[in-house]
């Protein structure tokens, strides 16, 4: 039992940041049928920030964590004006080839600031873990702040969709671009706060990792291609479908180290990928747009 | 002036220009002439390096590496050929994406063939026919001459019917299909042969370097060639050439600048990663393409 449960509940806080990260790939994806991948990198940038501000420059964990995310998302705001904006209705592979380049020269440029060693958020204290009673299982602080935060921001995140005057914009939008241009929705702006909220919220994941694990330039390699996987496996596109995969995508990860050597842990996800991309290119939830599939 | 051409450090790099050159056409045939973004196509020169590698040092001749290579390499190709039939677009970059990281974890991971990441030192010169390589001017030569045959072979291809039947099918599949044209046999071949070509580079570069482990054949590694690719113009062969020369002569001043080792990798990963924004914002056609990297399907897209 005690593995067991163990590797579940790596799973699950796994499954949260993958499913924060998951949320704006596919909130873009929904919109531009376009896969951000510089995504990862607004993840590592939310960590790197968070770094700055909480050890560099002292500031509350908190107050930092808010700080990082609303840096990413200027930071968002900022490359899909600069990168993308240009190059939309030029098809779909000059923006995908765009993203990578917007990828590395971030990779890059962290390495140049912060230099290519390890960083990290914790002062010395040793992190002792709590052993949860019935299941065994031992689960540390940082990881119930990870569960409790990734929860309640996708929480927030569905009222924002669901109530606000943006969240409806988006989702008219992401429905038919053109009809929610003629009733007066500025599709342009609507884009913008895309990239606002999904910035935001990698970075609030890269500051969660952050606080658990070392930082590195390109610790959103991984994190970007298992979340982008776990957009696809919910359905590309659909948040809910995004949140579900996230957690799918933790889990099976973890579990699948119970079977499989480790070292091919970061594998087991594009294995997922693969295959729903063969056999299920829509996901879970995903509905049949017709781009990706050829005839 | 020859004093500086037959130096050993010229002709490294020119050694690395025709493995690249190959790499590049290669990748051209499969992405400029049929339309398919293959992120893959670092994991087929892996592929290509560690089974020539592995022969070599098990003392097999050289021709028998090389065909290992070019045989292993496109085993590789046939095994994203079928994703390649069934996706396209950025789905396809994805997938064959995920393969080429999963070929990377194989070769990390597979510690009792490839040793894992502590690499393969050692890999023995190239003889064939009683004649050793023994010389960087000697092995300038052989890698020069297979890298104009791959050129040749590559502008065959894309100038003969069949080249223009992947040209079609770039432009328009469906009209391509309608006019009687099989053609998931073209994708097929196509993916498999610009894998075989990659092998080819793999195993010069194998034998170049003498020493090979996965760091070397990872998604940078691929970027790297796709922008070679994209600088010199899609679908255009003169470009590949082209792109490829520029490429790797471009950060070799860099090395002068007396930057320590991680902060000129990053230097010149940031180059690369610039150069590749503004060429698609302001010339996606490269310098000598003809194609613009427009999608046949692009209506959809915004």
């Amino acid at each position: 039992m005690g593995i067991a449960a163990q590797l579940i509940i790596n799973g699950i806080i796994a499954g949260g940041i993958y499913a924060l990260v998951a949320l704006g790939y596919t909130m873009v994806y929904g919109i531009l049928r376009f896969i951000n991948f510089a995504h990862g990198e607004v993840f590592m940038l939310g960590a790197y920030l968070g770094w700055v501000f909480n050890i560099l420059l002292g500031v509350n964990v908190i107050v930092a964590g808010v700080l990082a995310m609303l840096g990413c998302a200027v930071a968002g705001f900022v490359i899909d004006k600069i990168a993308y904006k240009p190059l939309r209705g030029r098809g779909m592979l000059p923006p995908l080839i765009t993203a990578i380049g917007i990828s590395l020269f971030l990779q890059a440029l962290a390495i140049l600031i912060f230099g290519a060693q390890i960083r990290t958020f914790r002062t010395g204290e040793v992190v002792r873990g709590i052993t949860i009673p019935f299941i065994d299982a031992i689960i540390t602080k940082i990881q119930i702040v990870i569960i409790i935060v990734s929860v309640a921001l996708m929480v927030a995140l569905h009222f924002y969709i669901k109530y606000t005057k943006t969240g409806k914009a988006m989702r008219a939008v992401a429905d038919n671009y053109e009809v929610a241009s003629i009733v007066g929705i500025n599709p342009n702006k609507v884009i913008s706060y895309v990239f606002i909220i999904g910035s935001a919220l990698a970075a609030a994941g890269g500051i969660l990792v952050g606080m658990e694990q070392n930082l590195t330039p390109t610790m959103g390699v991984s994190i970007g291609i298992k979340s982008f996987t776990a957009a696809v496996v919910g359905g590309i596109g659909n948040i809910y479908g995004a949140v579900l995969g996230g957690f799918m995508i933790g889990l099976i990860e973890n579990i699948g180290i119970w079977f499989i050597p480790s070292g091919y842990k970061d594998a087991i996800a594009f294995a997922v990928l693969l295959f729903f991309l063969l056999f299920k290119p829509t996901g879970i939830f995903g509905v049949k747009k017709g781009e990706e599939v050829s005839v | 002036m020859l004093e500086f051409f037959a130096s050993n450090y010229a002709l490294n790099l020119l050694i690395l220009i025709c493995i690249y050159v190959i790499l590049s056409v290669s990748l051209n045939l499969i992405i400029g002439y049929s339309g398919m973004l293959n992120l893959g196509h670092a994991a087929f020169f892996g592929i290509g390096a560690y089974a020539s590698a592995l022969l070599a040092l098990a003392g097999y001749p050289y021709w028998i590496c090389f065909i290992a290579a070019v045989f292993f390499a496109g085993l590789g190709g046939a095994m994203i050929a079928y994703p390649s039939l069934k996706l396209r677009g950025d789905y396809l970059a994805i997938a064959t994406l995920g393969f080429g990281e999963i070929a990377r974890a194989v070769m990390k991971n597979w510690v009792s063939l490839t040793r894992g990441p502590l690499g393969l030192p050692g890999i023995p010169k190239i003889s064939f026919f009683g004649l050793t390589l023994t010389t960087k001017f000697q092995f300038f030569i052989f890698a020069l001459i297979i890298a104009i045959l791959v050129v040749l072979f590559v502008s065959k291809i894309v100038k003969s019917p069949f080249g223009r039947v992947l040209r079609a099918i770039r432009e328009d599949e469906i009209a391509a299909q309608a006019i009687g044209k099989n053609i998931k046999k073209y994708k097929v071949i196509v993916v498999i042969t610009g894998a075989a070509c990659a092998g080819i580079a793999g195993s010069l570069f194998a034998h170049h370097i003498t020493f090979i482990d996965p760091t070397t054949f990872t998604l940078m590694e691929t970027i790297l060639i796709v922008c070679m690719v994209v600088l010199g113009g899609v679908a255009s062969i003169r470009g590949s050439v082209i792109g490829a020369t520029i490429l790797v002569l471009l950060p070799e001043p860099l090395r002068f600048l007396g930057l320590p080792t991680s902060m000129a990798a990053a230097l010149r990963v940031m180059i690369y990663a610039a150069l590749l924004i503004l060429l698609m914002i302001y010339k996606p056609n490269g310098i000598f393409g003809e194609w613009r990297f427009r999608h046949a399907k692009s209506k959809e897209a915004l």
